[in-house]
């Protein structure tokens, strides 16, 4: 394995770095991943759609392509109290990112660069809880949030997503901790620097497009989680999906209701997630290497 | 097995200075590792413990008054019932089936990617958004606007009045998920073609090797850490699938797109049967244990054969 | 990147400080509501700023689907988690959880609150949501199930409907009236699992065969003659003149494909009426006409159900819970929604003095007087051929009802989708039922 090389081209792999030998792919070729591009996301488009149609429009054979585009959806989606689900759905999302890298980013440290002994017990442990079901501990966990009055707050999502972050985060951060040349840290420590020191200024600027990307990953998979979120809050802590789910009726047409809903919901994590994809490539190419 | 960083050379530095500064370096080094140990083992452990404790009553929690011992009562009751064993297998299939397709589908895409044609931005990020939407949304969408059998996307597209959420209901679902996932290996193998060597990959083509050759021989092999990363997150995320049986098939029809997840729900929060779901959940974690044990010691070997030197 | 790491900062902290404050309240008390997400429901969440405004009680709706809320409002009462300061639950828990103290009494409340007038419920609704002849509950909306069908497609086919019309002539004029090619299926029903899906309809079918879920000795009876010629009877028809994509159809699906005309005959709930009639969602607005829940060996089998609020024990402020309950059961509550939605959109089956309104008997012409009948006649005495140890017509009104029913609802559906026999749907079934049985002939 060529780390060291392949590193500074993987850490730089914007378009224009790379210099190909063909410049442009066959046309055909382009057209072809064009096509099969809009096909994998039709789904999506056609809910993007559907979120400005009547739900008269949305209930049609064929399916309508066109028609008279409405704002009452997303209206109705905003006035049916969408605004306090987002705020908590962010609360949420962040605090226990923040949480995750408060923990992980020194467990990472320990794992990395002060190695413990028996890092891939510690590491394999971490992993393994992620691999538990998590429906089989959730009645203790509606117990337990119950008796310490965590139940329908905010804290009980943060203390979860944190745990149910944390492992993958450490397992990545690992990986882009190894990336830090080691003499710099030696050098460091010879010049007497403490931890704080060395991970502000040694540590840090390598490793943070990769603590950026495992962020990102962190947001994404707390700002969607529905599991316990569904079954531990309900008026006051509801995140998104939980108000999602409330957009299913069993009795009338909801679908592009649904939709709206849908589509308001996963707008904020879509947006981050395309502004920041290069981070998430370029942070996942380094943490698979090692 | 822990050749991945104790046998480095750099470790070696670190014992030495631990010989000098004594044991408390060692607890000093330890220190960093220990709130995300213990936060870790407090919220997922604990719970667990209690699952066990509950595992051994009878508990139904509709029926009040009912909470008594019964030893392995429950644990005999898991093992003949042949749903759970159904919902089991559901679950094997429904992992590696969705693993691969995702994987192979990831590998494709990101081979169309990994050059520059017009538009390769939007494409690709049209292209990663399914894993960006909330997980509980895309199942509904594909329940309602892909698979209804009278107004759905399919039924336009090949004119049969199928109903297939009832009549492939566990291929329907994997379509979903495989659907979601696709994006996460896309973008995991497009980091792996893109920090590959160039010098290597044009020193291939100057030698005149052939396209499928060098993907073979040089591109392959380059890759196959980034696959095993991919699988194994994949399977850790799509083992526990949850929201799209929930929200799209319900587990039917009949028990025959249940997997095991969805199955410990309905006995808890359907049956409300406190024992018998605890029962589940922790054969459940044992299986998964097994399983666990031998995938990441597969993973580890491998990552610390090639990474071995730092 | 920093950038980046900044910029995330700077959100954290911003959306940290919002929710912090969003926390604090705006003082007065708060109340938490779980409630399913119906349309009627959804009507009174749109109202429900007026009753703040007008008492200063703040309200927090948790709206979730059927079996989600059921899920959810189970658990919390059952464990008595106190997230909820109003629940809504149904005439299937409302006796039961009076009978095991999760529920606060609501006679004195009613008592004390001029003008609620609790005699103008429908006295069989009262009856469900009663324990010890005190009302746990208080009905939002009732319901029974009568037979939708389309005049227009009958006057073409020649067909009159009987005034009471018998299952087997039902199934005759769903294979007159199946016209695949068009995309009209002969009748709707429902085959989704679920047991307050597919199990309602299926069971009234099942009790008017003279079929039941137990003897009255506990002896579970789902693979007896009647039984099987019920599920056998309601399957076939299914599968021969029913809807596409029938294992999964639920109320919500059948609904949407008889409003959007593609089915000529539809059994199910008796406020499907309002959606038929709604202009803005259905396409054959004006055509339906609704005949009383065929019948073979009974008078009657319409079902009984009512979407209720109560009030669980643990409630901290149970006056202010009592308040708003009064104010969406209330007389005044249907005059409201009447005079903002229309009339169609108003909460059925609850109120006899709904039914005097004269503007709600114009609109509700077509279906009025249907499902105030199907109501009334929703007792085991008219809708059932044999005595049963359990209250409930469409439903066993046994704790396990829920799970026992949920998997033999599973099992019909597989039958339903072709998956499995009949016999061998009813065979599995049995033996789960008779699991549960036996649990109560060890009590007795």
């Amino acid at each position: 394995m060529t780390t060291l090389e392949t590193r500074p081209s993987a850490a730089t792999t914007a378009p224009p770095a790379r210099k190909p030998k063909r410049k442009t792919g066959p046309g055909v070729l382009t057209a072809v991943t064009w096509i099969i591009a809009i096909l994998f996301v039709f789904p999506l488009l056609w809910m993007i759609l559907t979120a400005f149609k009547q739900e008269a429009d949305a209930y049609t054979d064929p399916p309508k392509l066109f028609f008279s585009p409405t704002f009452d959806q997303i209206a109705n989606v905003l006035k049916g109290g969408f605004l306090p689900y987002v705020s908590n759905s962010a609360f949420v999302t962040v605090l226990s990112t923040l949480l995750v890298l408060l923990l992980g980013i020194p467990a990472a440290y320990a794992l990395s660069l002060a190695p413990v002994k028996k890092t891939s017990n510690a590491l394999g442990f971490f992993l393994s809880t992620k691999m538990l079901p998590i429906v089989a501990a959730i009645i203790p966990l509606y117990i337990i949030s119950q008796n310490t009055e965590l139940l329908d707050t905010v804290w009980a999502l943060v203390i979860l997503y944190t745990s149910m972050n944390l492992p993958l985060a450490i397992w990545m951060m690992r990986s882009f901790f190894l990336e830090v040349p080691h003499e710099m840290i030696e050098a460091g420590r010879i010049d007497g620097a403490n931890l704080p020191t060395l991970l502000r200024k040694i540590i840090m600027p390598v490793v943070a497009p990769g603590i950026a990307a495992t962020a990102l990953i962190c947001v994404i998979f707390s700002w969607t989680e529905f599991f316990y979120a569904v079954n531990l809050t309900a008026a006051r802590a509801g995140t998104v999906p939980v108000f999602l789910v409330g957009f299913i009726t069993s009795e009338g047409l909801y679908w592009a209701q649904l939709s709206a809903a849908a589509l308001l919901a996963s707008l904020p994590v879509m947006i981050v997630g395309w502004i920041a994809q290069n981070h998430l490539v370029r942070g996942l190419s380094m943490g698979a290497v090692k | 097995m822990s050749t991945l960083s104790v046998d480095t050379p750099k470790s070696h530095t670190h014992a030495k200075a631990e010989e000098k500064k004594g044991l408390s370096t060692a607890a000093k080094r330890r220190l960093p590792l220990l709130p995300a140990l213990i936060f870790v083992i407090a919220v997922t452990q604990l719970p667990f413990l209690l699952t066990v404790f509950y595992s051994f009553q009878s508990w139904n929690l509709v029926r009040p008054g009912s909470r008594h011992f019964v030893g392995l009562d429950n644990y005999i009751d898991v093992f003949s019932d042949t749903t759970f064993l159904v919902a089991l297998l559901n679950t094997v299939l429904l992992t590696v089936v969705c693993v691969l397709v995702a994987l192979l589908l990831g590998l494709g895409l990101a081979i169309l990617l990994d050059r520059k044609f017009f538009g390769r931005g939007v494409v690709r990020t049209l292209l990663i958004t399914p894993f960006l939407i909330l997980p509980a949304a895309g199942a509904l969408l594909w329940k309602t606007t892909v698979f209804d059998p009278t107004y759905g996307l399919l039924h336009f597209v090949f004119g049969t009045d199928t109903d297939w959420l009832s009549e492939f209901p566990l291929a329907s679902v994997m379509a979903q998920i495989v659907w979601q996932w696709t994006p996460f290996m896309m973008l995991l193998i497009l980091a792996g073609l893109q920090s590959q060597s160039k010098e290597v990959l044009e020193a291939a083509s100057v030698d005149g090797a052939s396209r499928w050759r060098t993907f073979a021989s040089i591109t392959l092999p380059h890759l196959s850490r980034f696959l095993q990363l991919a699988t194994l997150l994949g399977a850790i995320y799509i083992v526990n699938s949850f929201d799209a049986i929930f929200l799209m098939t319900q587990g039917g029809p009949g028990v025959a797109s249940t997997n095991l997840p969805y199955y410990i729900y309905q006995r808890a929060f359907e049956g409300f049967d406190v024992g018998q779901s605890s029962a589940m959940g922790v054969i459940v974690v044992i299986l998964t244990m097994i399983v666990a044990t031998f995938a990441l010691r597969l993973m580890f070997r491998t990552f610390s054969v090639d990474g071995g030197i730092k | 990147m920093r950038k980046l790491l900044t910029l995330f900062a700077a959100t954290s902290l911003l959306v940290t400080g919002c929710a912090g404050a969003g926390s604090v309240g705006t003082g007065g008390s708060t109340l938490v509501i779980a409630i399913v997400s119906n349309p009627q429901m959804k009507d009174a969440i749109s109202l429900a700023p007026e009753f703040e405004k007008a008492t200063g009680i703040n309200l927090k709706f948790v709206s979730l689907p059927e079996n989600q809320a059921r899920a959810k409002i189970t658990a919390s009462t059952a464990t008595e988690g106190g997230e909820f300061d109003v629940v809504m639950i149904s005439n299937y828990e409302a006796p039961q959880w009076a009978a095991n103290g999760w529920l606060e009494n609501l006679e004195p409340h009613m008592a004390a609150t001029p003008g609620y007038d609790e005699g103008d419920f429908i006295p069989s609704i009262k009856q469900s949501l009663s324990y010890q002849n005190q009302m746990y509950a208080v009905p939002f909306y009732g319901e029974s199930s009568f037979l939708a069908y389309r005049k227009d497609l009958f006057d073409k086919a020649g067909i009159t409907m009987p005034a009471k019309p018998t299952w087997q002539q039902i199934a005759d004029y769903a294979a007159k009236l199946d016209d695949k090619a068009n995309g009209v299926a002969g009748i709707c029903l429902r085959g989704k699992p679920g047991w307050g899906e597919s199990l309602a309809p299926f069971t009234t079918v099942a009790n008017t065969f003279g079929a039941q879920w137990f003897d009255k000795d506990w002896n579970a009876k789902l693979t007896s003659p009647e039984f099987k010629e019920a599920a056998n009877f309601y399957v076939n028809l299914i599968r021969e003149h029913g809807e596409v994509g029938a294992s999964s159809a639920g109320f919500s699906e059948c609904g949407t494909r008889y409003t959007q005309g593609n089915a000529a005959m539809w059994y199910d709930a008796t406020v499907m009426a309002g959606t038929n009639e709604d202009p803005s969602s259905s396409k054959i607005v004006g055509k339906s006409g609704y005949a009383p829940a065929p019948v073979v060996k009974t008078q009657a089998s319409g079902w009984l159900y009512t979407w209720a609020l109560g009030i669980p024990k643990v409630a901290k402020d149970k006056d202010a819970a009592w308040k708003f309950m009064a104010w969406m059961t209330d007389k005044a509550y249907v005059q409201k929604v009447g005079a903002t939605y229309g009339w169609n959109r108003v909460p059925p089956g609850v109120r006899q003095s709904t039914y005097d309104i004269p503007d709600y008997a114009k609109a509700a012409q077509a279906y009025a007087k249907p499902t105030l009948d199907g109501i009334a006649d929703a007792n085991q005495q008219k809708a059932m051929a044999n005595p049963v140890p359990y209250p409930g017509i469409q439903f066993v009104g046994i704790p396990e009802f829920q799970d026992l029913g949920t998997r033999v609802s599973q099992q019909l559906s597989a039958a339903i989708a072709g998956r499995e026999s009949v016999d061998d749907a009813l065979k599995q079934s049995q033996d789960y039922a008779q699991t549960v049985g036996d649990s109560y002939k060890a009590v007795q």
